[in-house]
């Protein structure tokens, strides 16, 4: 593999519809059990129109395309996401980045890059930043 | 709660609670988010790589008891998760154990599309048993009004 350069895309990484079945086993997983992820009636009461995505699981979805790319011989450094949408069963979360800035440290790559998950309609969930390094060949 | 009441708050932590990573946690958690990495599940596959060890995905930390705040208590109904940031000093391995804390490290009023919306920003953290960090994570939690509750 070269080595990463400014301006290289990461991801995308596509995943499957999110699904309600998937939300229950999210919050069993995680121990985030708040209704509005999982029941209905209890989310439309709150105003919400119906069940909500863990803005968690769009972050972990994020989190998969980082580590798919920087594989297991490189190392995530910092990780945010700022979430700015919701995300509903049926949606289809792509995730998708792009590296800013390449510093040397060593034998090492530091890279960085902005990240963001957006909806089948283009509407975006979550936007942020990461940070790994990966071993210079 | 109003700010200055939430704000009495900042600076305070909870006693640090003992975790055990369980490989099986990790597992379910993986199929949770849909991702298959033989990292997350495959101790044979984990041996061969550098780590030696099923690892956590990045953002599995959320998955642990960090304790309460002594005497702080909100309604979880009304928050908002804002924004997640992380920074990792190693991996999360399968089997170890850690301590986790959090403590409120911040709290601020905005004004936003609601109205004015008061933003709760907690800091946690995960420590080995060598007492070295292995993780700190923020969160920022956006706490909406209630009925009776906080009022612009």
């Amino acid at each position: 593999m070269r080595p990463f350069q400014p301006g290289d895309p990461i991801g995308p990484l596509v995943k499957p519809p999110v699904t309600k079945t998937q939300l229950v086993m999210y919050s069993g997983a995680s121990g985030d059990f708040n209704p509005i992820h999982t029941v209905d009636e209890y989310a439309k009461e709150a105003g919400l129109g119906g069940v909500i995505a863990h803005g968690m699981l769009t972050m972990a979805f994020v989190g998969q395309m980082m580590t798919d790319t920087i594989g297991v011989e490189g190392d995530l450094r910092t990780f945010g996401i700022r979430f700015t949408g919701m995300v509903r069963p049926g949606d289809i979360i792509t995730c998708e980045g792009k590296v800013t800035e390449i510093r040397i440290e060593g034998k090492k790559q530091a890279v960085s890059c902005e990240v963001w998950a957006s909806t089948q309609n283009g509407d975006k969930v979550a936007i942020g930043r990461a940070k790994y390094t990966v071993p210079l060949k | 709660m109003n700010l200055s009441q939430f704000q009495a708050f900042v600076g305070v932590e909870s006693t640090p609670v003992k975790n055990e990573v369980e490989k099986g946690a990790i597992r379910k958690f993986a199929d949770a988010i849909g991702d298959s990495n033989p990292i997350y599940r495959d101790e044979e596959y984990a041996k061969k790589t550098r780590y030696g060890k099923i690892i956590a995905p990045p953002t599995f930390s959320r998955t642990f008891d960090y304790g309460e705040l002594p005497g702080f208590s909100v309604k979880r109904d009304g928050l908002i998760h804002g924004e997640q940031h992380f920074e990792y000093f190693r991996p999360i391995y399968a089997g170890e154990v850690l301590y986790c804390s959090t403590r409120l490290a911040d709290v601020y009023e905005k004004k936003g599309k609601l109205g004015r919306m008061i933003f709760l920003v907690y800091e946690q953290k995960g420590t080995d048993e060598e007492g070295k960090t292995v993780f700190i994570a923020w969160s920022n939690v956006i706490y909406r009004a209630q009925e009776g509750g906080f009022r612009p």
